[in-house]
């Protein structure tokens, strides 16, 4: 096994063979890691030592009986899941120090099926962004060109898996940020049905928009991950789905309804990628109809001023009092929350913070914020509606192609890319992002399943197709 | 309580919000314990203390007491409810907003009932909220310290109405309020520890017309702090509409040296708290059979009890108040009763005596119901006076002796028999017989003095009444 890109299902195969050892396996993918990611940037932090420590262990354990079958495989997290003992600075100055004493859900789960963190990987800051551009410690870069944008902002966990530097990882998904970079740089992206996944230890950008997501080399993969982080754990209030459920994608989708959806401008290729797609699965025995969902147009306004106001409260803990940075000079109380913030808070957080302050503001409140939930709500019942008459929406992750990183992007503009992405987390539905085609200049190409909420298997289902689909 | 009289004919027009601590054994949103003096920040958690992707998880504890407190004065206790989040900064709120309920408050509607000069008065309650509350700062040489365990106590809030007319109804409606919620046991009401808190909201207006502009006065911690923030600030607002000044919207507290309230903050510059519905935490729902299940267990309220007493035992309304005044002396009058033959003889030595040895209306009781029924069966049957059973209770007090043992140590047994009685009369009669010719030639007044020369005979241990009517009957037979 020299190749690290191999799925999780495989390395746990060949682990249960005694092909190989956890410990050989991290350190291969920790070769990797030195090997190519001073070029690519998708890690933080690589805890190597710790690594080694957990695959000896894992390894151990594997020994000693029967294990889950993700024991021994070495994986990465995004820098926003809380990881005991181990920096998680969000890639913000003002939690460029914090060591969180305490670990998230999922990684509490992972860690108990034996999972090996290799370390945490790069995002745009707090996951405000759509590139991974905007963190406080370099951009990530795409594995199939390192001129590209990895996307994001879980650009560090796509990467990480598309290079072959971690078997899977974790991201976060509050608009679009697990899926589009897993469309960037060729890997699956699945963002779970909110209330599927516990955000405990999450540091939170948008509470009622965001869950935790899974980059991964194969569908099957995602599914047999999200089996082990999903369920309730009494720490979420708002995480309520049953432990347990088995994602394995069951075969076959014949009679399975897909509803093709076209709305807005997208690139061209894009759009016949998503027509051939459509046709690919008609002909593995779908029903596939065009399918439209009224107020989509205004979803996009609707979830920049929700995640927008919820980060502006979300973010207001960050104030230099109990943790984190705190500016050296400050004297008056006053001065800790202003300058530490000023000096701690990248440009772009900044402006998110201001946005979403203004639209909770007296006098705005009713214009911004609660105009935008009237939309959410419409859009909710729009989708809903749709799944009445379909099982599976079809459509675009992005609208283009990654951009240079050189050439860069205006924030509105890149706000404008999130437009087939941010509904899915306005709803809560459940969406995967799929490679399937590629394009001219050689990149991979990807499209979008949305689901009804906590129908994962059958996104699973119709994701293992689209793989089947794309290698014929 | 100082008299308090209105000035130029103005009406005052207050309304009191009071915080009260909910005695949880945890946080409103975490697992942390909320013992009152632990050291500092050895009751918190990355919860309660805002750190990075924490969330909270709501203690139904805390819902359940608060719903208590609701039903208790009387509110609509709602099914549904929600949690929002206010945003403000200030070191001792980590996350930098409060949890709280804004637009959907668990309780609303409720009234108390005060007693005021001019008889029995309703205040409203406008409604009761669930809240997190916030640390403590400690200002010391060289800086600021911040203390977490208070961070996320559990605490209502109580809104009134601006029924409040007087400085004394407000101090009325404290007492009543404290009464009330000390009787559901949801909390301890102690405002030196400040489980309970005040703040006043004040206008003033003269009769008729519509509403002026209101102060609020934060941070009263004592009775007597409210009742003096509120007739001070009613006499610089009365003296501002005199002076033809206006009154700002201002935030203000009660300067304890000058006894003035000194401005705080104006209200224009500050304060718009961005309220959101709390996205962590899904909405509060309750069932009716849970409610209905709640209700049950609330006590018998103090006037409900007070007016029970007075019907069942007979006694004063003065007597039955002081009786129902905790939940834990009236819980104590109540067995103490049912073991005497004449509980009525038992609440006045209680009222009179017990109360004069607790240490303040929640002080112990360091007798127990049976020997104090035990004494004033005694009184009752006249084996010792009235004036001995008090002395028996305070020679009990905290010490382990039965009141028989103690009436036979100090000697202090009556002598009720008659046959004693009447020999101590016929000795008092040969002894004086110039005081039984005085009376024989109608000088009636002189049979207190032969009652007197027989007591004193008796060494005082005769029983009085018994000891009358043999005297009268000697008289008589003469």
């Amino acid at each position: 096994m020299k190749d690290t890109r191999v799925s999780v299902r495989a390395l746990s195969a060949a682990l249960d063979r005694g092909e190989t050892t956890s410990l050989a396996l991290t350190k291969k993918y920790l070769n990797e890691i030195k090997r190519r990611d001073a070029h690519i940037g998708a890690f933080l932090t690589v805890t190597e030592a710790a690594a080694l420590a957990a695959a000896r262990a894992a390894d151990q354990r594997r020994k000693a009986g029967k294990v889950h079958p993700l024991c021994g495989i070495p994986m990465a997290l995004k820098d926003n899941i809380c990881t005991k003992g181990i920096a998680t600075t969000c890639a913000s100055r003002i939690l460029e120090n914090f060591i969180p004493p305490y670990d998230a859900t999922v990684w509490r789960r992972l860690q108990e099926a034996g999972c090996v963190l290799l370390g945490k990987t790069n995002m745009d800051e707090f996951a405000m962004g759509s590139s991974t551009t905007r963190g406080a410690f370099g951009a990530a870069r795409n594995p199939q060109n390192t001129a590209l944008v990895a996307g994001g902002s879980s650009g560090g966990s796509a990467a990480a898996v598309a290079a072959g530097e971690a078997a899977f990882a974790l991201g976060s998904d509050t608009g679009g940020s697990v899926r589009q970079p897993a469309a960037f740089c060729g890997v699956v992206g699945l963002k779970p049905t909110y209330g599927r996944v516990s955000r405990y230890g999450l540091t939170a950008f948008a509470s009622s928009l965001e869950q935790v997501g899974i980059l991964a080399l194969t569908v099957e993969d995602a599914g047999m991950i999200l089996s082990v982080i999903a369920g309730k754990d009494g720490r979420d209030a708002t995480c309520w789905a049953e432990q347990g459920e088995d994602f394995t994608p069951q075969e076959g989708i014949h009679g399975l309804r897909v509803g093709l959806l076209l709305q807005g401008d997208m690139d061209e290729e894009i759009r016949q990628n998503l027509l051939h797609a459509a046709q690919v699965l008609k002909s593995m025995g779908a029903e596939v109809a065009d399918i439209a969902i009224p107020g989509e147009q205004d979803a996009l306004a609707a979830y920049y001023v929700l995640s927008a106001a919820e980060a502006s409260s979300n973010l207001a803990r960050y104030d230099g009092v109990r943790y984190g940075r705190r500016a050296e000079n400050a004297l008056t109380p006053e001065d800790v929350y202003v300058l530490s913030r000023e000096e701690g808070l990248g440009a772009e957080v900044k402006r998110r913070l201001m946005l979403g302050a203004c639209a909770l503001s007296a006098g705005y409140h009713e214009g911004l914020y609660n105009r935008a939930q009237n939309v959410r709500r419409q859009v909710r019942q729009a989708w809903l509606d749709a799944f009445r008459r379909v099982d599976v929406v079809l459509s675009p992750v992005s609208p283009v192609m990654p951009w240079e990183i050189s050439q860069g992007m205006e924030p509105v503009t890149e706000y404008q890319q999130d437009r087939f992405t941010v509904s899915q987390n306005l709803t809560g539905l459940p969406a995967m992002s799929v490679p399937f085609g590629r394009a001219k200049n050689s990149l991979t190409l990807a499209v979008q399943l949305t689901a009804a909420p906590f129908m994962e298997k059958t996104l699973c289902r119709m994701g293992r197709a689209l793989e089947e689909g794309d290698e014929a | 309580m100082s008299a308090w009289k209105p000035l130029h004919g103005y009406e005052m027009v207050v309304g009191l919000e009071v915080h009260v601590e909910l005695k949880t054994r945890t946080k409103a949103f975490c697992r942390c314990k909320t013992d009152y003096g632990a050291p500092p920040n050895t009751q918190c958690c990355e919860v309660c203390m805002g750190y990075p992707g924490a969330l909270p998880f709501l203690n139904r504890e805390a819902v359940h007491y608060a719903a208590l407190a609701g039903m208790a004065l009387n509110c609509t206790v709602h099914e549904y409810s929600r949690f929002d989040r206010k945003n403000y900064f200030y070191p001792d709120l980590p996350k930098g907003y409060q949890i709280t309920q804004f637009d959907f408050p668990l309780c609303t509607g409720g009234h108390v009932v005060i007693s005021t000069p001019d008889g029995e008065k309703t205040i409203g309650i406008t409604r009761i909220h669930m809240e997190e509350d916030a640390g403590k700062l400690l200002h010391v040489e060289g800086g600021t310290l911040l203390d977490g365990n208070r961070c996320g106590v559990p605490l209502i809030e109580i809104v009134s109405e601006p029924d409040i007319s007087a400085p004394q109804e407000a101090v009325e409606y404290l007492r009543k309020l404290r009464q009330i919620i000390a009787y559901t046991g949801v909390s301890d009401c102690k405002m030196q520890e400040g489980s309970l808190r005040c703040d006043v909201n004040l206008s003033v207006r003269l009769p008729g017309q519509p509403m002026g502009t209101r102060t609020e006065m934060k941070n009263l911690n004592s009775f007597s702090a409210v009742e003096k923030a509120i007739e001070a600030e009613y006499r610089r607002q009365v003296l501002m509409q005199i002076e033809g000044e206006a009154v700002c919207q201002e935030t203000r507290r009660l300067d304890a040296r000058t006894g003035e309230t000194v401005l705080m903050r104006r209200k224009e510059n500050a304060d718009d708290y961005r309220y959101f519905p709390e996205p962590d935490l899904t909405a509060l729902r309750l069932s009716k059979e849970e409610l209905s299940l709640w209700e049950r267990e609330l006590p018998e309220m103090p006037d409900i009890r007070k007016a029970r007493y007075m019907k069942e035992y007979g006694l004063s309304a003065q007597t039955a108040d002081k009786l129902t005044v905790t939940r834990k002396v009236a819980e104590y009058f109540e067995k103490a009763a049912g073991m005497s033959r004449d509980a009525a003889l038992m609440a006045n030595l209680m009222v009179g005596e017990v109360f004069r040895l607790m240490d303040g209306e929640d002080g112990d009781i360091l007798l127990s119901e049976a020997a104090l029924s035990q004494i004033a069966d005694m009184a009752a049957h006249g084996d010792i006076s009235q004036g001995s059973a008090k002395k028996v209770i305070a020679e009990l007090w905290g010490r382990e002796e039965t009141p028989a043992q103690c009436v036979e140590r100090l000697g202090l047994k009556q002598i009720s028999d008659p046959e004693l009685l009447r020999q101590l009369v016929q000795q008092a009669m040969a002894e004086h017989p110039d005081l039984l010719e005085g009376y024989r030639k109608g000088k009636l007044s002189l049979k207190n003095a032969l009652m007197g020369a027989a007591m004193a005979l008796s060494d005082g241990k005769a029983n009085p009444v018994l000891m009358r009517q043999v005297m009268e009957q000697a008289l008589e037979e003469e």
